[in-house]
C-alpha cells in the first residue's frame, strides 16, 4: 500500500518548524499544528542566543517567513489535536480548529484594531512585564502575520444579565475614557442604558467575579455615568434606518419591551408602528417607576432615540381589537401591553373612598393628577386629596416606590404593612432601608383582614393580624398561619394596594384566537414567544408578570427575531447556537493574580446619594453619579474576564473587514503518512518555590522574563530596569537550578548555565557596571563553545560565580532590594556572606505542560513520570538501528526537549532526524500531495520604454494618519517613467493584490513599484501578482514608507511626506532599470556520498537509504565501526525505560544492515581524494584498496569522519600501565564475567572472551581504590561533552562489579545534563566520591618508589599518539606489585590538599578531532574551528550543515558526543541531504553574481572573500588580455550576497538585480532629483 | 528636525539592519527623516564606488549598517 504523502508536526516551535521545512522541501505535503496563534515557539522570545550571541528574532525572522510562505506547508495555529488513529504511513487525525476570529487572508496586519481594543490583559509573550489588548499579534513578525482574538468565555456578568450586556466590555471603553463608544456598546444590547443605569436590579453585580476578591464591580453605576456623560452634550440627530422590506409590524404598547422590539424591527428594515394607550411613551418606566428614581427626560431621550429610527408611535391609542390591526395591513403583532392593572385584594372594604392601587397612584403621580400647581411641571404635587396618613398595602420592590413616593407627596405618615417579616421582604434591602430613612414606617408580618370605613365610606384604617408564617402551595396559593388574638388597627386616611399587577387584555376577545392561561395571561411558546395565532406574539410583564426592565429589553429582543424569522418564512424556533463557556474564576486563580501583582484589593467607590433631609419635599433624584475619576477608578477594578468582550470596537475599527465574532471551533480530519511531535516545553513555574518569593517580590523575576528585559522589542525597549520602581539595577543575582536537580525534579534542564551567563554578558554589555553574580551548583558549559563562552563571561565581563545553592530570599521591604545569603566559600567554608541585590534573576528549569502531557495520553504514547516522553524504548525501534527518536507508538516521532531537556540545536538537530525517520516511512508518496502554482507565460519587456505603475498603500491609517498618501500619489504619477499610480486601502488585501494583476494587463505597465511596508515580508505577495500578469518577478521594487516615514516620523507630517516622496522616487528610478532575471533548472545526481563509517556514517548511510537513495560510504578501515569498536558498555537507562542496548550489539547490527542493503555501495579501505563540482553535480575520486582510482558522481556529501580519545602525557600517561584512560578502563571492564553487571547493563557483547580474561578478573576485583580525573589537556580548554557521563558509566560499573572499591572522581564541574544527571545522583547514592578542583590547584599524579621517589606527571614520559585506543591488552594492573601510585589533590569545597593512593588512575581523555580532519577539510573545502572540529553553517540553526550547500556534517567530528546524539545528527545529515536528493532539479540563477571574464585578471580575490566557496578559476576559460583562466561563479550554489562584486578590482563580477546602474540610479534620485527626471530613453541606454 | 537639505545613505543588510529599522519603526522609534535606508544582500555588496559617488553627488553622509 502506497503511504500517504503528507506529515504532520505538532508544535510551531524552532523544532516544529525545522521538522516541516525538511519534509516539505523533501516532497511531502505537511500540517504544521500550533496552538498559538502564531508559530515561533519559545525561541521568538528570546533576545540573543549563546554562545554566538546573534540576535534570536533575526536567525529565526527567515525561518518563519520561509515556512509561512511554503507551498507544501500548511499552518494551522490556534489548533490542537484531539486524537489520531491509524498506523504508519495511514493516520488519520483530528484536529480542533479554535477559532482565531481574524481572517487571516483578510487580515493585512496593520494594527487598527489593537489601537481601539479597550481590554487589557499581561501580554504573555512579554511574560506578564507588558499589557497587551485581547486583540492582538503575539510578536511584531509573528507568522501568520495576522492579528487573533482572545476569548476565554463569557464574562459572568455578561451571562447574568437577561439581555446580554457586554459589562466588560463597556467598563473597559469607561476605563480607557471613551464615553461614546461605551454607550455604543451599552446600546448594542439595550436601547434604555440611561434607565437600566438608574434602576435595573443589576444581576451582573452579584454574579461579577471581583466579588471573590472583594466586593462586586458598582457596574449598575459605570453604565449610568456614562449616560450622564453623553447625555450632558447636545444629544446628535439619529438617522432613520432604511426600510428594506413590505411587511409591516404592529406593536401593542411601548413599554420597554415593545419599544426594544419595535426597534430590532425597524433596524431590520421592517416598517413599524406602535401603539400605545397612554399619553407618553415608556410604559411602566414613565408610569410606574417614581420620578426620584428616574427622571422623565432620560425616558423621553431614550424614547425618542428609537422612535426617531422610524417608529410609527401612536399614542392615545388604545387597541380594541386585533382583528382590526390585521385588516390594516399589518403582517405580525406584537402584543407588549405590560401589566398595568393593580390588584385589589378581595377583603372587606376594599372599594372603600382613599382605597387605591399601586399602578394606578404611581401613574397618576407621574401625570401630574396631585400637582399643586399647573404650570410648574415637576414641582410640589397637591397632596391634600390624600389625607394625612398613607397606608400601603405590600412588601414588593413598587409598595417601596409608593411608599416613598407618598412621602415626597408631603404626607404626614406614611407607613408599609406587608405580609413577610423584614428580611423576607421582597423588596430589595437597599430599598427597605432607603424608605425607613426616609421616614416610612414599616409594619411587617400582617394579614390585612378588612379596611375600615370611617363612618363616610371612607378609609379610617386597616385591620391587621400578626402572621406567625406562611407559605404557598404548589398551585401558588397562599397559606397563612395568624397569631391568635393578634387583631389591631393601623390608622390611616388612604390605603394604597401593592400586592400585584396583571396585564389588561379586554382587546383579545374569546374568538381572536389567541390563547389564553388559566391565570389569564396570553399563552405562548416560550421560544418563540408565538401565540396560538399565527403572526400574533407576545411579550413583556403582560406574559410574565411584573419583571424588570432588563428582562423586557430581553423579551423584545427575542420577540423581533422570531418575528423576522416569521416574516421571512423561516421556522420560528431559534437556529442553535454554540455558546463560550462562562468565566468564573476559581479561588486559586485568584490568588495567584493577587500574588502576580496583576490585580490588587480595593473596595468598590460607593454612588453619592442626596441626604435624606433634601429628599422629603421633592421628586429630585436621590442617587447621584459618578465622576469621571471615580468611574475611571471603579471602571479599573474590573477582572476582564472573558478577555474580549465582543464589544466590536475592533469590527468598526477593521477596514479589511476581517474579524469574524461569530466563529465557532471546526472539527478537521487530515490524513498524513507521519507524526512528528515537537511540543516543547514550559518553564518551571516559579512560584511554586515559595523560599524565592516570586510573585511577592517584584524584583524576582524569571529568566525568561529578564530576556525581554533585554530585548530591544520588549516592554522596556532593551532597558534593563527593576520591576518595582523601573529604576536601573546596579547588582543582579542569578540563581540557577530553579526547577532542576531538585527533590521534585530529579534532570538537569541542560540550557539554564548557558542562558543566565548569556543574560549576563548581555546584561554587561547594556552596562558595564552592573555587578553580576551567578549562584550555581556545576557549570554545565557542555557543549560546542560554551566552555570558552563561560570562561569570556568570567575573564571579559567580570561575571562572578558563586558555587552554592541559595536556600531562600528575602526582601527589604522599604528599598525592595532581595537579600541573599550565601556561603562566599572562603577559608572556612562556614562563612556566610549577606548581599543585596536590585534584581534576582531565577534560572527556571524544563518541564512538560499539563496541556501537552494530555496531548501524549490521548494519541496513546508513553510518556514518563515527568510527562516527558519515551522514544527508542520499543524493540522495533532497536531493529532499525535509527529508532531514538521514535515514541511507543509507531510512525509517531518525538523531538526536542519533550524528549529531554535540551537547547535550541540539539532540538533542531532532532527535527531534522525526524524528519528523516518520517520521510523513510512515506518516501514511496514523494510529490504526490504537493502542489506548485502555475503562472502564464511571461512577457518580454526587453526593448520597451519603463511603463511603471506606482501603487501607494494608505495601510488603513498606518501610513494615511501620518502622511499625506494623496500628495505622495500624485507625486509619483508626475515621475518619468510612471504610467499609473494609485492608492490603496491595503495594497495587500487579496481584492489588491488581484488588482494590480489586473492593472498591469489592463495599462500594459511593464514594472511595478508598491510604497508601503517592508519588502522582507511583502515583497514574494507583490511579485506573485506581477507573475500572474506575465510580468518577470525581478520588475519589481518597493518603497517601504510605512517602517521607514510613517511610522518613524509620525509627528512631522510634512517631512514624512516628502520623505516618502523620495522614497518612491528613489525606487522609481530603480525600477526603471531593472531587468528581469531568469532561473535554470539543474539535474541533480541522486546519490550521496558518506565519508566515514562508524556510527554516524553508517546511520547517515543507512537513513538515506531508507529514504530510497543511493549512497556511497566511504571508510579508511578495513572494517565499519568507528570509534564504536571500543566501546562496550552503555550507560544504564536513564529515562527509566527498558535496558539499553550494548554498544557491541548496536555495531553488529549497523554492520549487518549497511552491508546486505541494496542502495548502500562500501567502499572499505579507501580513501576521498579529490572532489569537485556543487550541491546537486558533485564528482568525488575514491581511492580503493588496490590503488584504483574510482570516480562518483553525487549530489550532496556527509562528512562523518568522528573523533578520537586524546593521548597525551598529562598526569603522567603513558609511564605507567596503572595510569589509563576512560577507553581503556571501559575495554579492561567489559572483558570481567560480573554476573549482576551483566544483568543490569545488559548481555555482554563479548562472545569470545580473552584466555586471560580470569587473571583481569581477578584484578577489577581485587582493586580497593581507583581514582578518575576529569578534563585532561585539551579538555581544560573545551568540553568534550561526553566524558563525565563516561566517568560516571565507568564508575557505576566498577561499583557494579565490586561494591567495596572506592572511586573518587576529580573533577572542575559534573556536566551530566539532562537526565544524565540520574547517573550522577546514582554514583553518589552508591559511594562514588566526588572531590572537586579548580583550575589553579590541578591534581598531581606520583608513581613514589622506594627506590626512586617522586616522579610526578611533570617528568612522566609521554607515549606517542596512537591511531585508536588498542592499548588494553598491555595493561595489567596489579595492586599488590609496583610502586605506589599517589594523588594530591587539593579539595575545592573543603580548601585543603588530600593525599591519594590509588590502584589505578583513569583519565578523562576527551575527544578530539581525527588527524583525517583537517585533510578533509581541504578536500571537500570545508572550514573547521579553533579546536578543529567541523564548523557549522550557524551554530544555531544549520547545526549539520556546512556554509557549503549541499555538504552536511554528522557525529564525532562536529564535536564529541555520545552515540544516540551521533545517530540522531546522522538523520539529520540524511534528511537535509535528502532535500537535495529528492528533486530531480534544482533551480539556479535570479539574484546571483556573474563573471564578465573580459575583464577577468584571474586574481583570486573572489575566490578568496566568497564565504560559501563558491567562485572558481577555471583553466578552460580566457581571462582578460587572453590570459589563461578566469573566474566562473556557479549560478546553482551562488548566495547572491555580492561582495565578490564589491571586492573585485577589475569590476569584473556584477550581482544580477543590483548592479551598479542601479544602485546608483537609486542613490543619485534620491540627492540629484534632477537625475530622474532625465528622458527614459537615456537612462536606458545607460544600462 | 534638523536641516532637510541634509541627506543620509543608511546602507542596510536586508538580513539583520533592514529588519532591524523595520522593527525600530514597528515600534514608533522616532528618527531623523534626513535618513533614508537602502537595502543591500549584504553590507558586503557596499562598493566604495557607491559611497564615494553618493558623496560626489552631494551626499552629506554615509550609515553602514548590518
Amino acid at each position: 500500500m502506497t503511504p500517504v504523502g503528507a506529515a504532520m508536526v505538532i508544535g510551531g516551535g524552532i523544532a516544529g518548524m525545522q521538522a516541516s521545512l525538511d519534509l516539505a522541501d523533501q516532497g511531502f505535503k505537511v500540517y504544521l499544528v500550533e496552538q498559538n496563534s502564531a508559530i515561533g515557539g519559545k525561541m521568538a522570545q528570546l533576545d540573543k542566543t549563546f554562545p554566538t550571541n546573534d540576535c534570536a528574532m533575526c536567525t529565526i525572522s527567515p525561518k518563519l517567513v520561509e515556512v509561512g510562505r511554503h507551498p507544501n506547508i500548511q499552518v494551522m495555529t490556534n489548533t490542537e489535536v484531539a486524537d489520531i488513529q491509524g498506523q504508519v504511513g495511514d493516520f488519520t487525525v483530528y484536529l480542533d480548529h479554535q477559532p482565531r476570529y481574524v481572517d487571516p487572508s483578510k487580515c493585512v496586519s496593520c494594527g487598527d484594531c489593537t489601537k481601539v481594543c479597550p481590554v487589557v490583559i499581561p501580554d504573555r509573550f512579554n511574560e506578564g512585564l507588558a499589557p497587551r489588548r485581547a486583540i492582538y499579534k503575539l510578536y511584531p513578525q509573528a507568522v501568520p502575520n495576522a492579528y487573533a482574538i482572545e476569548k476565554r468565555g463569557i464574562a459572568p456578568c455578561r451571562d447574568a444579565c437577561p439581555a446580554g450586556q457586554r459589562a466588560q466590555g463597556y467598563i473597559a471603553l469607561i476605563r480607557e475614557g471613551r464615553w461614546q463608544d461605551a454607550l455604543r456598546v451599552i446600546k448594542m444590547d439595550n436601547p434604555f442604558p440611561g434607565i437600566c443605569g438608574r434602576i435595573c436590579n443589576h444581576r451582573c453585580e452579584t454574579a461579577c467575579n471581583r466579588g471573590l476578591v472583594d466586593e462586586p464591580i458598582n457596574i449598575r453605576a459605570l453604565k449610568r455615568f456614562v449616560t450622564d456623560k453623553v447625555y450632558a452634550s447636545p444629544r446628535q440627530p439619529v438617522e432613520a434606518a432604511p426600510r428594506r422590506y413590505e411587511q409591516s409590524v404592529a406593536v401593542i404598547g411601548a413599554g420597554p419591551c415593545g419599544l426594544t422590539a419595535a426597534q430590532d424591527l425597524t433596524l431590520a428594515g421592517y416598517k413599524v408602528t406602535v401603539f400605545e394607550a397612554m399619553p407618553v411613551a415608556g410604559g411602566m418606566l414613565r408610569l410606574g417607576v417614581p420620578e426620584y428614581r428616574l427622571p422623565t427626560e432620560i425616558i423621553e431621550r431614550e424614547v425618542q432615540d428609537i422612535i426617531d429610527l422610524g417608529v410609527d408611535l401612536r399614542l392615545n391609542h388604545r387597541i380594541n381589537n386585533l382583528d382590526e390591526v390585521f385588516q390594516q395591513g399589518y403582517n405580525a403583532v406584537l402584543i407588549a401591553v405590560g401589566a398595568h392593572e393593580g390588584i385589589r385584594l378581595p377583603i372587606p372594604g376594599a372599594d372603600l373612598e382613599g382605597v387605591l392601587v399601586n399602578t394606578h397612584f404611581l401613574r397618576d403621580v407621574r401625570l401630574g393628577v396631585y400637582q399643586k400647581d399647573e404650570k410648574v411641571s415637576s414641582s410640589i404635587p397637591h397632596p391634600s386629596s390624600l389625607g394625612k396618613r398613607v397606608l400601603v398595602l405590600g412588601g414588593g420592590n413598587v409598595a417601596i416606590d409608593c411608599a416613598r413616593t407618598a412621602v415626597r407627596l408631603g404626607l404626614e405618615t406614611v407607613s408599609l404593612a406587608c405580609l413577610e417579616n423584614g428580611e423576607q421582604m421582597p423588596a430589595h434591602p437597599w430599598e427597605v432601608e432607603a424608605a425607613e430613612a426616609e421616614g416610612v414606617h414599616l409594619y411587617p408580618g400582617r394579614a390585612f383582614e378588612r379596611i375600615l370605613d370611617d363612618g363616610n365610606g371612607h378609609v379610617g384604617g386597616v385591620e391587621c393580624t400578626q402572621v406567625a408564617s406562611f407559605s404557598f402551595d404548589e398551585r401558588g396559593r397562599l397559606h397563612v398561619e395568624k397569631v391568635p388574638n393578634s387583631n389591631h388597627v393601623i390608622a390611616c386616611d388612604t390605603v394604597i394596594f401593592s400586592v400585584g399587577q396583571r396585564a389588561g387584555l379586554a382587546f383579545i376577545p374569546g374568538d381572536a384566537n389567541v390563547g389564553l392561561t388559566d391565570r389569564q395571561t396570553i399563552a405562548i411558546n416560550s421560544n418563540t414567544l408565538a401565540t396560538s395565532r399565527a403572526g400574533v406574539f407576545a411579550a413583556g410583564d403582560c406574559i410574565s408578570g411584573t419583571a424588570f426592565v432588563i428582562e423586557s429589553v430581553d423579551r423584545g429582543h427575542i420577540a423581533a427575531q422570531s418575528i423576522t424569522r416569521y416574516l421571512r418564512g423561516e421556522p420560528l424556533e431559534p437556529p442553535p447556537r454554540p455558546e463560550l463557556p462562562v468565566v468564573h474564576l476559581s479561588q486559586p486563580e485568584i490568588a495567584g493574580r493577587l500574588a502576580r501583582g496583576e490585580i490588587h484589593r480595593q473596595r468598590r467607590i460607593p454612588m453619592p446619594e442626596l441626604p435624606v433631609a433634601q429628599r422629603r419635599d421633592n421628586f429630585a433624584e436621590v442617587e447621584g453619579g459618578y465622576d469621571e475619576s471615580s468611574a475611571q477608578a471603579e471602571a479599573s477594578r474590573c477582572l476582564a474576564c472573558g478577555i474580549c468582550s465582543e464589544c466590536m470596537s475592533c469590527v468598526f475599527a477593521c477596514g479589511a473587514k476581517a474579524i469574524e465574532h461569530d466563529r465557532i471551533a471546526l472539527a478537521e480530519t487530515v490524513h498524513v503518512g507521519a507524526v512528528i511531535l515537537a511540543p516543547g516545553y514550559q518553564l518551571y513555574h516559579a512560584e511554586l518555590s515559595e523560599e524565592f518569593g516570586y510573585g511577592r517580590y517584584p524584583n524576582v523575576i524569571t529568566a525568561l522574563q529578564f530576556e525581554r528585559l533585554l530585548s530591544a522589542s520588549g516592554p522596556t525597549m532593551g532597558h534593563i530596569q527593576r520591576p518595582s520602581d523601573g529604576q536601573k539595577p546596579r547588582r543582579i543575582a542569578f540563581l540557577q537550578c530553579v526547577g532542576s536537580r531538585d527533590q521534585s525534579h530529579d534532570y538537569c534542564s541542560a540550557v539554564c548555565c548557558m542562558y543566565a551567563t548569556k543574560e549576563a554578558v548581555i546584561a554587561k554589555e547594556h552596562d558595564p557596571e552592573l555587578d553580576i553574580h551567578v549562584f550555581m551548583m556545576d557549570m554545565r558549559a557542555f557543549s560546542k563553545g560554551y566552555w570558552g563562552y563561560f570562561e569570556r563571561a568570567r575573564g571579559r565581563y567580570g561575571v562572578q560565580y558563586h558555587r552554592c545553592r541559595v536556600s531562600a530570599l528575602r526582601e527589604d521591604p522599604e528599598t525592595h532590594e532581595i537579600i541573599v545569603r550565601y556561603s562566599d566559600g572562603g577559608e572556612g567554608a562556614s562563612s556566610l556572606a549577606q548581599v543585596k541585590f536590585d534584581l534576582v534573576v531565577l534560572s527556571v528549569g524544563m518541564e512538560i505542560s499539563p496541556e501537552v502531557r494530555e496531548l501524549g495520553r490521548r494519541i496513546g504514547i508513553e510518556l514518563d513520570d515527568y510527562g516527558f516522553c519515551r522514544t527508542g524504548d520499543q524493540a522495533w525501534c532497536r531493529d532499525t538501528s535509527l529508532g531514538h527518536l521514535h515514541t511507543s507508538r509507531r510512525g509517531i516521532y518525538a523531538v526536542g526537549p519533550f524528549r529531554e531537556p535540551k537547547d535550541i540545536p540539539e532540538s533542531v538537530v532532532e527535527a531534522s532526524g525526524a524528519a528523516a525517520a518520517a520521510a523513510a516511512d512515506i518516501h514511496a508518496a514523494r510529490f504526490t500531495l504537493t502542489t506548485a502554482r502555475e503562472y502564464p507565460p511571461e512577457r518580454d519587456v526587453r526593448g520597451e520604454p519603463p511603463r511603471i505603475g506606482v501603487f501607494v498603500c494608505h495601510c488603513g491609517s498606518n501610513i494615511a494618519g501620518f502622511l499625506d498618501v494623496a500628495m505622495v500619489t500624485q507625486y509619483a504619477a508626475a515621475l518619468p517613467g510612471v504610467a499609473h499610480a494609485e492608492a490603496n486601502l491595503y495594497t495587500c488585501s487579496q481584492d489588491s493584490i488581484r488588482h494590480i494583476t489586473e492593472v498591469i494587463k489592463e495599462r500594459g505597465l511593464n514594472r511595478v513599484v508598491v510604497a508601503s511596508c517592508t519588502p522582507l515580508t511583502h515583497a514574494p505577495l507583490f511579485q506573485d501578482s506581477l507573475r500572474a500578469a506575465g510580468l518577470n518577478p525581478y520588475l519589481f521594487e518597493m518603497a517601504n514608507i510605512r517602517n521607514q516615514c510613517s511610522w518613524v516620523h509620525s509627528h512631522e507630517w510634512d517631512t514624512a511626506t516628502a520623505k516618502s516622496k523620495d522614497l518612491v522616487r528613489m525606487a522609481v528610478a530603480r525600477a526603471a532599470l531593472l531587468q528581469p532575471q531568469y532561473t535554470i533548472q539543474l539535474p541533480v545526481e541522486r546519490a550521496a556520498l558518506v565519508v566515514g563509517g562508524g556510527a554516524a556514517g553508517m546511520a547517515a548511510s543507512l537513513s538515506l537509504a531508507e529514504q530510497g537513495f543511493q549512497v556511497h560510504l566511504v571508510e579508511k578501515e578495513a572494517e565499519l565501526g568507528g570509534n564504536l569498536r571500543w566501546i562496550y558498555t552503555a550507560p544504564p537507562a536513564v529515562n527509566g525505560g527498558s535496558p539499553p542496548e550494548t554498544p557491541q550489539q548496536v555495531l553488529q547490527r549497523m554492520e549487518a544492515q549497511v552491508q546486505a542493503h541494496e542502495k548502500i555501495s562500501l567502499h572499505l579501505n579507501s580513501r576521498v581524494v579529490a572532489n569537485s563540482g556543487f550541491m546537486g553535480n558533485f564528482t568525488s575520486v575514491i581511492q580503493e584498496p588496490s590503488g584504483r582510482r574510482r570516480e562518483i558522481a553525487h549530489g550532496v556529501t556527509i562528512l562523518a569522519i568522528g573523533a578520537q580519545e586524546y593521548r597525551g602525557p598529562e598526569y603522567g600517561y603513558g609511564s605507567d600501565s596503572r595510569i589509563l584512560t576512560q577507553m581503556e578502563l571501559e575495554a579492561l571492564l567489559s572483558q570481567r564475567t560480573c554476573e549482576s553487571a551483566n544483568q543490569r547493563i545488559g548481555e555482554s557483547a563479548i562472545s569470545d572472551p580473552p584466555s586471560s580474561i580470569g587473571n583481569r578478573q581477578s584484578s577489577i576485583n581485587n582493586l580497593q581504590s581507583v581514582v578518575m580525573i576529569q578534563c585532561v589537556g585539551p579538555a581544560e580548554k573545551f568540553c568534550s561533552r561526553i566524558c563525565c557521563t563516561v566517568a560516571l558509566k565507568n564508575a557505576l560499573a566498577l561499583k557494579e562489579c565490586n561494591p567495596d572499591v572506592e572511586v573518587t572522581i576529580l573533577y572542575r564541574d559534573i556536566r551530566t545534563y539532562g537526565f544524565k544527571e540520574r547517573l550522577y545522583t546514582e554514583a553518589r547514592r552508591r559511594g562514588v566520591l566526588f572531590v572537586r578542583y579548580d583550575d589553579e590547584y590541578k591534581p598531581e599524579v606520583r608513581v613514589l618508589d622506594n627506590k626512586h621517589p617522586g616522579y610526578s606527571n611533570k617528568s612522566a614520559m609521554a607515549k606517542p599518539w596512537s591511531d585508536r585506543p588498542g592499548g588494553v591488552d598491555v595493561i595489567e594492573p596489579s595492586t599488590a606489585n609496583g610502586p605506589q601510585l599517589t594523588v594530591n589533590v587539593r579539595d575545592a569545597v573543603l580548601g585543603r590538599m588530600l593525599e591519594l593512593k590509588p590502584d589505578l588512575v583513569v583519565l578523562s581523555m576527551p575527544a578530539v578531532p581525527n588527524r583525517g580532519t583537517h585533510e578533509l577539510s581541504a578536500l571537500f573545502k570545508v572550514p573547521t574551528d579553533a579546536d578543529g572540529f567541523f564548523l557549522e553553517a550557524h551554530v544555531k540553526l544549520r547545526p549539520v550543515d556546512f556554509a557549503t550547500d549541499g555538504v552536511f556534517m554528522a557525529g564525532m567530528a562536529h564535536y564529541p558526543k555520545l552515540l544516540e546524539e551521533s545517530v540522531i545528527q546522522a538523520q539529520a545529515a540524511a534528511a537535509r541531504a535528502a532535500r537535495v536528493l529528492s528533486r530531480e532539479t534544482l533551480t539556479a540563477g535570479g539574484r546571483v553574481a556573474v563573471v564578465d571574464e573580459t575583464r577577468c585578471t584571474g586574481c583570486l580575490t573572489c575566490v578568496r572573500i566568497c564565504p560559501f566557496q563558491v567562485p572558481k578559476i577555471q583553466a578552460n576559460l580566457t581571462g582578460v588580455g587572453n590570459i589563461l583562466g578566469a573566474a566562473y561563479i556557479e549560478a546553482a550554489v551562488c548566495q547572491g550576497c555580492g561582495q565578490c562584486v564589491a571586492e573585485c578590482p577589475a569590476r569584473a563580477i556584477q550581482l544580477l538585480h543590483y548592479t551598479d546602474a542601479q544602485m546608483m540610479a537609486k542613490v543619485r534620485a534620491l540627492v540629484m532629483p534632477e537625475v530622474v527626471f532625465l528622458p527614459m530613453a537615456e537612462i536606458a541606454i545607460r544600462e | 528636525m534638523g536641516d532637510s537639505s541634509l541627506q543620509i545613505i543608511a546602507y542596510c543588510c536586508e538580513h539583520c539592519a533592514y529588519a532591524a529599522a523595520d522593527l525600530a519603526g514597528g515600534l514608533r522609534m522616532q528618527y531623523p527623516p534626513e535618513i533614508k535606508v537602502v537595502q543591500l544582500p549584504c553590507t558586503g555588496k557596499l562598493d566604495v564606488l557607491m559611497v564615494l559617488q553618493a558623496l560626489e553627488d552631494g551626499d552629506d553622509g554615509i550609515l553602514v549598517a548590518g
